[in-house]
């Protein structure tokens, strides 16, 4: 009762002064709202990141940086080094204790997009998220030379379609000239993902045969001059295996396995490879890009701080002219807690009245920010927070908010133990 | 309003035979009657920094007695109505309040007597501003429990409120409606003196409630509060330099203080 009737006295002692009341739960609430959003980009951004890959016990790749193997596998942005011979993947792929395993193949791209080949069984096999498989949004897996199955962001952006005929690029520059084109080699496009959040919407995928096909009248990677160049047709006829392929995605039958035969592919004997457990790996990696991670999270802080800030500077401003008001609730019978949890409860008030805009803001502008996130970054951000997520900020804002109410609450409360009743002591 | 009146003046009829209780049947006295409500014995106090000092050597208040307590500017007088409504503890002497000594209780348990027994009336400021007329009046009622029921015995909280306002002259719904801040100084007044009156406590202290309003204004503002006062058995002790006030009381008392 007694609660009830401070909170309603301090609702409407907020209400006579609308204006600034409004000026700070629009602060705070634009406050909490860039705490919200950039908290919720950096945990989607974490999870995208981390998840990119399941199920995929060791990347192999030649010997060099984890985080190149990674960056060039998982991410499909590096550019591929040596790669691997594929007699050793066809052995690596034999061991026992080996579940599956997939060659992959870089080095061609098609508008910016990179071009991967590798195994129909891709599609089956590989994993991302929560151990989700691929799907198809359109048609089917690869299955002759010049077959491609896009990823979803390639087809939204390029709006592409089934059964249309696309060329690829040498590099993974878009090709400035057209002598790096593979235009006389078009793919038809057989298939479509349906959207992952990671790399795969940006990846164009043909069979290890396509790229050889692309590349048989190559010599030393370089395009072949007129003379010797080869209609489709002709190549389809000549392709074989390749010779080398940029890294390999071996799964185990039991992955307690894989420290294991980490360290038998370290010691390959034919050359010299490493094999990388991705999880491990994206963590450390992610790690390196956590530093950031801390310094906008620590920003976004600040911003609040700055914010409550504010919200102690009305409260305090205005305790100076309501020392009659206090002097007169002791009058009525108040007692100095009372006065406090006055204050105290305008504090509350407005940082509730904050953190609801700032939730309905941050809302917005995710789900505005949904589309353009993940068409450019990949970034699959979803506007419904989990309560895992938003129960520690909006508790996290509420007693910071309470901490800010804390200082004008005991200076009124001092006060009105020494001020007494009168409420012409004060002037 | 009339029939407010009415009341009042039956009760005027039974609460100004109380102090001539010697003529009175004993046994006809409610028990309030009899009590004593304020008591002031020996009374000194004198802040520490100053050489000045206020004291009163005996005063008995009781319930439906108007007292008058009279000083010039500077004896002390708001000192003083903080000392009989036990914000300030007297350096010597005692103050009771319903024959409990204000020393002899904590500060939290002074907070909560004073919130059920004792009504104040200050010069200005005393409303709050952003309430409207009526919630400031309904404010004792939501510190004190005692005055809450009391007054929804009387009843209901909003009914009570309104008639004390009404029988102050304020019987306008748009004035007992408007804010605080928004009332003249004598609207201000009589909301302060119903709101000092809601809920029946047993004693209304009074510093100079009358000091900001014209001759005319004042006598009237008097009259109300006391009629509303003997209708609900609270005694009234208000402190002035106002000597004019004097005819309006039964009785009086001229502060000893000053100097020493």
């Amino acid at each position: 009762m007694l609660m009830r009737s401070l909170l309603t006295l301090a609702w409407s002692s907020l209400g006579s002064r609308r204006f600034v009341a409004l000026l700070t739960v629009a602060c705070i609430g634009l406050g909490s709202a860039v705490l919200i959003v950039v908290e919720q980009i950096r945990t989607e951004a974490r999870e995208a990141f981390t998840r990119s890959v399941s199920g995929v016990d060791l990347l192999v790749g030649p010997r060099g940086g984890s985080v190149e193997l990674l960056m060039g596998v998982v991410f499909r942005t590096g550019t591929p080094g040596r790669g691997m011979t594929f007699e050793s993947y066809r052995q690596i792929a034999a061991l026992p204790g080996v579940n599956w395993a997939l060659p992959v193949s870089f080095g061609d791209s098609h508008h910016g997009y990179p071009v991967m080949g590798t195994d129909a069984d891709y599609f089956k096999h590989f994993r991302y998220g929560r151990s989700q498989p691929l799907a198809f949004a359109a048609g089917n897996p690869f299955a002759d030379v010049f077959d491609a199955v896009i990823g979803a962001e390639v087809a939204d952006r390029l709006g592409y379609r089934l059964n249309q005929q696309i060329a690829l690029e040498h590099g993974l520059e878009a090709a400035m000239d057209a002598n790096h084109s593979h235009q006389d080699k078009p793919f038809r496009i057989v298939g479509i993902l349906q959207r992952t959040g990671t790399a795969v919407d940006r990846t164009v995928h043909v069979s290890l045969a396509g790229i050889e096909a692309m590349h048989a009248d190559w010599v030393d990677g370089r395009p072949p001059d007129a003379f010797d160049k080869l209609s489709a047709e002709e190549a389809r006829l000549v392709v074989k295996d390749p010779e080398r392929i940029s890294a390999m995605l071996v799964a185990l039958d039991q992955r307690a396995a894989a420290l294991f035969m980490q360290a038998r592919l370290g010691n390959w004997p034919a050359e010299p490879l490493s094999a990388v457990m991705p999880g491990p790996a994206l963590l450390e990696l992610w790690e390196i890009v956590g530093v950031a991670e801390n310094v906008l999270r620590g920003m976004s802080w600040c911003v609040i701080i700055v914010v409550l800030v504010g919200m102690l500077t009305v409260l305090w401003s205005g305790l100076e002219e309501r020392r009659h008001e206090m002097a007169v609730l002791r009058a009525v019978g108040a007692r100095p807690r009372h006065i406090f949890m006055l204050i105290i409860g305008e504090a509350l008030l407005l940082t509730l009245g904050g953190v609801v805009v700032g939730i309905f803001l941050a809302v917005s502008t995710l789900s505005a920010l949904e589309s353009t996130l993940v068409q450019q970054y990949g970034l699959s951000l979803s506007a419904a927070f989990s309560g895992r997520t938003i129960v520690p900020l909006f508790s996290g804002l509420l007693a910071a908010g309470l901490l800010a109410g804390l200082l004008p609450a005991m200076r009124c409360y001092r006060r009105s133990l020494s001020d007494g009743l009168n409420p012409e002591m004060g002037s | 309003m009339n029939e407010q009146a009415e009341t009042a003046t039956e009760q005027d009829l039974e609460g100004s035979s109380a102090p001539r209780a010697e003529k009175v049947d004993a046994a006809s006295l409610t028990k309030s009657q009899l009590t004593s409500v304020l008591a002031v014995k020996h009374l000194s106090f004198a802040w520490p920094s100053s050489s000045f000092q206020i004291g009163i050597t005996d005063l008995n208040v009781k319930s439906d007695e108007h007292w008058l307590l009279e000083g010039p500017s500077g004896s002390g007088k708001s000192t003083l109505l903080q000392l009989l409504g036990g914000v300030l503890l007297p350096q010597r002497g005692e103050v009771q309040i319903l024959g409990q000594s204000w020393a002899t209780l904590s500060a939290a348990q002074r907070d909560l007597r004073r919130a059920d027994h004792v009504g104040f009336i200050f010069q200005q400021f005393n409303l709050v501003p952003y309430l409207s007329a009526i919630e400031n009046v309904l404010l004792p009622c939501r510190f004190s429990k005692s005055r809450r029921q009391s007054a929804e015995n009387g009843g209901g909280l909003k009914d009570e409120a309104r008639r004390l306002l009404t029988a102050l002259g304020l019987g306008a719904k748009e004035i007992q409606l408007r804010r605080a801040a928004r009332l003249s100084v004598g609207q201000q007044q009589r909301v302060a003196a119903a709101r000092a009156l809601i809920g029946n406590p047993s004693l209304v202290l009074a510093d100079e409630p009358t000091s900001a309003l014209d001759t005319k204004n004042r006598a009237a503002f008097l009259e109300l509060l006391f009629s509303e006062a003997r209708s609900a058995k609270t005694a009234i002790v208000l402190v002035s330099h106002d000597t004019s006030l004097r005819p309006h009381f039964e009785r009086h008392l001229t502060l000893e203080g000053g100097l020493c």
